[in-house]
Formats: C-alpha cells, sequence, structure tokens
C-alpha cells in the first residue's frame, strides 16, 4: 500500500516514515505543511495519508481541514489524524462527513508500532481507528442517554467497535468468543432501536450514536 | 564615603569645608524652605480677622451678615493657590513632590466644581492653610529668630569691634558677658539645625497628612497598586508555564517519542536476537512510553496546550477521560473567561478531580462550569464518602486549591458531611 505523511516535527515524521515502512508501506512523499500534503496527494493518490491535525502557518486544525478535502476529493485516499492532544470536535467533523477510511490517534501511540500499523492498515483499507481516549472523552461529553440502559460489558464491546475493531477484533481484546461478542452487539443494536438493515450500517450507526453525533 | 576622597585633589577643598560643607548648605535649605513658608503659612490670617470682625460686628450692626460669607469664600478661592504654593516651596527647597489626593473624577466643570466642594481634600486643604499654617507660622518665626539671636551673638566681639564707641553698650565686659553671649550664640548656632531639622519634619508630616491624599485614599491606591502588580505575577507565571509547556513539546516529548518509536521497531523487527537482548529491549520499549506518559502528565499539570488552544471545556473534558470513574463533564460558557481565570479553573478541577479518585471511594463525579454574572461559577460533586476537610492540618489539597482562588480572589467552600456526598463550589470573579 502506498502512504503520504504530512507532519512538520522531523523527528516524528522519520519515526512514523520508519514504522510504516517496516509495515510494508511504500512511502510516496513526506511533507511539512496542509498545501504540501494536498499537492502531494494530488501526484500520488496514495491509500492513505497520515497528517498531523496541527501544522504550519496557523498551528490550529490546518490537517483536519486538509483532512476533509482529502476525503471529499479524492474517495479512495483513506486519512489518519495524528494529533498531540485529544481534540474530540476534530474526530467528530471527521466522522460525522465520512464513517470509512478515517482515524484519529494520539501520537504517542506511534511508539507502540505494531499496534500503529495495524490501525494504519485497517484505515487504508476502509476501516476506522479512533484513539480510546478520542472514545472516552466523546463518551463523558454525552448528555442524555439511552446509552445507560447498556450493560458494562456491552458499552466495553461498542467502544471497540468504536475504534474500529471487528468482532474477532474485539473477542481477541475482551477475552470471550466471537459468538458472545456477536450477542452483546445484537443486543446493543435492539436497545439502541437501531432499524433492522445490514450489519455494517447498523454497526455504523450504533458507534455514531455512541459517539454522540448521529441523533437518528 | 569612597566618593568624597576620589575628587579630593580636584575639588581642592579645605577641611572646615568638608566637615561642614554638608550640614550647612542642608541648614541653609531647609531654613530658607521654613522662611519661604512664613507668608503662605499667614496668607490666611487676614481673611480670618476679617471674618471675625465681620463676626464682632453682627452684633450691633445685623446688616453686617451679608459680608460674613466673602471671607470664608475667598478663602476657598486662594486655598488650591495657596497649595501649588506649598507644593513648589517643598519642590525647590527640598526636592520633595508632596503626594497628590486622588482626583475629583471625570465630568463638566460644574460637576467637578460640587465634587470638590464636598470632597475632604479640599476642606482638609483648608485646615492646613486656615489652622496649621498660622501655628506653624509661629514656630517658623521662632526658629528665625533663634537663628538671628544665635548669628547675633555668636559673632559679638565683631560687632564690639565694629561699631564705633559712642554706640557701645556702656558696661559690656570684653572678657565676661560678651564671652558668655559668644558661648551661648555658638550652642544656639549648634542648635539652630536641629531645630529647624525638626520643624522641617513637622511642616513636611502637616502638608503630607492635610495637602496630601487622605489615609483611605492611601489604602485605596495600594490596594489597586498591589492587585494589579498581582494581577501581573500571575499572569507572568502562567506565560512561564506556558513557555516550558512548549519547550517540552517542542523538545524533549519529540525525542521520546522518536526513541520509543525506534525501540518499537527494532522490537518488531529484530526477530532473531537471543532472548536477553529482547527483554532488554522490551523494558527500555516500555519505559521509553511511560516517559511519555509521565512527560504528558507533567505538561498537563503545568499548563496544557489544549487549554489554551480550545479552552476549559476541552481541557477538561481531557482530564475527565483519563480518570478511572465515570465523570460528567458540563460546561457552560457563552464566551471564554481571561486565561488566569481559565488556568484556575482547570487546576482546581483536576486536582479536586484527582483527590476524588484517591480518598472519597467516589463511583462517579460531576463537573459544571458555567458563567452566572460576573462569576464562574464552577461545582464538582462526587458520591463518595465525604468527610473532606477545609482545614485539615498539613492537607496541602484542598487548602492548597483554596489559595489557588484566592490569588485571583475567589471563594472555595467545601461540603462534604460523614458519609457523602462531597460537593465543592468555587466561584472565580470574571470581568465581563
Amino acid at each position: 500500500m502506498r502512504a503520504v505523511i504530512a507532519e512538520d516535527s522531523l523527528l516524528l515524521r522519520i519515526g512514523v516514515v520508519k514504522v510504516l515502512e517496516a509495515a510494508g508501506f511504500e512511502m510516496c512523499a513526506q511533507v511539512a505543511d496542509a498545501e504540501g500534503l494536498l499537492a502531494a496527494v494530488e501526484e500520488h493518490r496514495p491509500d492513505i495519508a497520515v497528517v498531523d491535525v496541527r501544522m504550519p502557518p496557523g498551528f490550529t486544525d490546518e490537517g483536519v481541514r486538509a483532512a476533509l478535502v482529502i476525503r471529499r476529493q479524492y474517495p479512495r485516499t483513506a486519512v489518519l489524524l495524528l494529533s498531540q492532544y485529544v481534540e474530540e470536535r476534530y474526530a467528530a467533523d471527521l466522522l460525522a462527513a465520512h464513517t470509512s477510511g478515517v482515524g484519529y490517534l494520539l501520537k504517542e501511540r506511534v511508539a507502540d508500532v505494531e499496534e500503529f500499523a495495524e490501525a494504519v492498515r485497517r484505515v487504508a483499507a476502509g476501516g476506522t481507528a479512533l484513539d480510546p481516549q478520542v472514545v472516552a472523552q466523546l463518551l463523558i461529553r454525552r448528555h442524555s442517554d439511552p446509552l445507560d440502559r447498556l450493560t458494562p460489558r456491552e458499552r466495553e464491546v461498542l467502544e471497540l467497535m468504536a475504534g474500529g475493531r471487528s468482532n474477532s477484533g474485539v473477542a481477541t481484546e475482551l477475552v470471550i468468543s466471537e459468538s458472545a461478542v456477536a450477542k452483546h452487539i445484537n443486543s446493543i443494536f435492539t436497545k439502541l432501536d437501531l432499524p433492522k438493515a445490514d450489519a455494517d450500517h447498523r454497526r455504523v450507526l450504533a458507534v455514531l450514536r455512541f459517539l454522540g453525533i448521529a441523533t437518528a | 564615603m569612597a566618593c568624597g576622597f576620589t575628587v579630593w585633589p580636584m575639588q581642592l577643598m579645605t577641611w572646615p569645608q568638608l566637615v561642614l560643607g554638608r550640614p550647612l548648605r542642608r541648614a541653609g535649605h531647609r531654613t530658607a524652605l521654613v522662611a519661604a513658608g512664613l507668608p503662605l503659612h499667614l496668607a490666611v490670617v487676614p481673611l480670618w480677622l476679617w471674618l471675625l470682625g465681620a463676626m464682632a460686628a453682627l452684633t450691633h450692626a445685623p446688616g453686617a451678615a451679608a459680608v460674613t460669607p466673602l471671607p470664608v469664600l475667598l478663602t476657598l478661592v486662594v486655598t488650591p493657590l495657596l497649595t501649588v504654593g506649598q507644593r513648589r516651596r517643598y519642590r525647590a527647597l527640598v526636592g520633595k513632590d508632596l503626594p497628590r489626593p486622588a482626583a475629583p473624577g471625570p465630568g463638566g466643570n460644574w460637576k467637578t466644581a460640587v465634587r470638590r466642594l464636598t470632597g475632604r481634600a479640599l476642606w482638609r486643604q483648608v485646615c492646613y492653610h486656615a489652622v496649621a499654617g498660622p501655628l506653624l507660622a509661629v514656630l517658623d518665626l521662632a526658629v528665625l529668630a533663634v537663628w538671628a539671636a544665635a548669628l547675633v551673638a555668636a559673632s559679638i566681639y565683631v560687632w564690639i569691634w565694629a561699631l564705633p564707641p559712642q554706640w557701645r553698650v556702656t558696661d559690656l565686659g570684653y572678657s565676661t558677658q560678651a564671652a558668655y553671649l559668644t558661648a551661648g550664640g555658638l550652642a544656639l548656632l549648634f542648635l539652630g539645625p536641629r531645630l529647624t531639622g525638626a520643624l522641617v519634619r513637622l511642616e513636611t508630616r502637616a502638608a503630607e497628612v492635610l495637602l496630601g491624599p487622605s489615609r483611605t485614599e492611601k489604602l485605596a491606591r495600594r490596594v489597586a497598586d498591589l492587585a494589579e502588580s498581582r494581577a501581573g505575577v500571575l499572569d507572568a507565571a502562567d506565560a512561564e508555564r506556558r513557555r516550558i509547556e512548549r519547550d517540552l513539546h517542542d523538545g524533549a516529548q519529540q525525542h521520546l517519542v522518536s526513541l520509543a518509536v525506534n525501540l518499537g521497531l527494532a522490537r518488531a523487527t529484530l526477530g532473531d536476537l537471543p532472548a536477553d537482548a529482547r527483554k532488554v529491549i522490551d523494558e527500555a520499549h516500555r519505559q521509553a512510553k511511560e516517559a511519555i506518559a509521565e512527560l504528558n502528565n507533567l505538561v498537563r499539570g503545568l499548563h496544557p496546550a489544549v487549554l489554551e488552544d480550545r479552552g476549559l471545556d476541552a481541557a477538561l473534558s481531557g482530564v475527565a477521560a483519563r480518570l478511572p470513574i465515570p465523570v460528567r463533564v458540563a460546561v457552560d460558557l457563552p464566551q471564554r473567561p481571561s486565561p488566569t481565570v481559565e488556568a484556575v479553573a482547570y487546576f482546581v478541577v483536576s486536582e479536586a478531580l484527582t483527590n476524588v479518585v484517591k480518598h472519597a471511594q467516589a463511583t462517579r463525579a460531576d463537573v459544571t462550569v458555567e458563567r452566572i454574572g460576573e462569576t464562574l461559577l464552577v461545582v464538582v460533586a462526587d458520591d463518595g464518602a465525604g468527610g473532606a476537610d477545609l482545614d485539615a492540618a498539613g492537607g496541602t489539597g484542598l487548602a492548597g486549591l483554596a489559595k489557588r482562588v484566592a490569588s485571583v480572589d475567589g471563594t472555595l467552600s467545601c461540603r462534604s458531611p460523614a458519609g457523602g456526598p462531597t460537593v465543592i463550589t468555587v466561584e472565580l470573579p470574571c470581568a465581563p
């Protein structure tokens, strides 16, 4: 798979490049700002862009805005945002517009090289990856709560789903069987009054409701 | 003094000049100050005499009543002029600026005039010129008389020598009375500067008390100055925390992440390592990640970037998300308070929540931040065991928070009956 990286901190950029190259990615371009990123995506049409949220010149949300542009103009390029600290509004902005091929992780997660590479691969393949911190924080800000009806175990399952894990990923993480995960997920769908549609769609809806982004 | 020795050869001073020069000059200045005070001090006396005369005239000529307000009015008119004169006298003669009373405040001529008339400053000035002034003039005259007597008596031999014989006091013994007079004159010369000094001190004190700002005004000014300097200190401390946060973020944090990435890569890619080496790398990787986490905690404790960038809502959600118990955060602020107030609110909530986790055995906590008028109200509640004590000996936790809150004139109260729940309420003043 092919990737570009936009990150203004040289050390971190080198680190991410090393991790991705070790994980078998082909690095097409390394840039340090949003403008360079858009040019690189236009030129290389990569499978994924790994993007720092704060970049020159303004050091605010240049990365988020570039990510939204990329997802709109180049649907085949997935975007993984890297952030120094959790800013859940950015994650929400991204997820409200796109529910596939997006991710939002803290920079320190790069150090867990295998997990990080796995998350990049998952997002590049059209999945999602949300930092556990983002999930926890979004949860705190939810106010009215159909989620209160969920059992603690079901909440755990939902949190992991929100983080982008598949059923087998959830099963491994919680050390339970896959059929138990499926049972929990069905229970979650029922409790959240999600319409009976295809499983993937319900899954996305559940996660969005969990994150307080979709109200339907 | 060292400088005295260095200029010695240049100025070619004689020893009496060196010993007496400065005290003499100072005594001269002070005596001039005293002498210049006389006309100013006595300026109001004719007006008083006029007033007294007019009042005495009232007893047998009631028509004179129309005249009595005149001296009072004139006194009011000359008072500011005399005050200006007194200020000049002090500045010119002893280089001292008398502190000024507070300005009467903005407004048109009419309003200002009313404020001046009703304010205390003017009446204290009247008191100085009309009452203290004449009394001081008496003392001025006495001191000047002492100087005159001292000079005449000390130089009696000069007079005896200079005066033609027919004008001399006849039986003045050259050796006895004249010698006594000289000695007395010298003693007065010795006393003169001290008396003058004491009088100048008394005059200065009276002028400061009656012409300067009143005690209340001084205190008000002091409070304003202190409030300003304290705000400056707090802002400087906050700016310093932010600077350290940025430095750590741009330097150490990036290096540590890079280090952890390299160690992680080593662990992932070097498949054929001996078990011992792998263990060492694993350990190093874990420690690097711990160091990152610790540094992040430290930075959050200093002044988190998220607080500066996104405000209280985002920063407090971040704090809550890292706690092991569920915490609800509701921040309702139409606009952001000042950075200093934000920082205090952040630290109070973050410390209070840390305490909840450490001590309260709570299962959940609630944080609300809202603005009511000009107050930022912060409430942290938990369902724990209670018994938190604001005055607990050695308790740096709550007492420290209370101090931090007090530094911006806020208040912290804690209601925590045994058995819980605990509610900490903080009110922080914030300008609209």
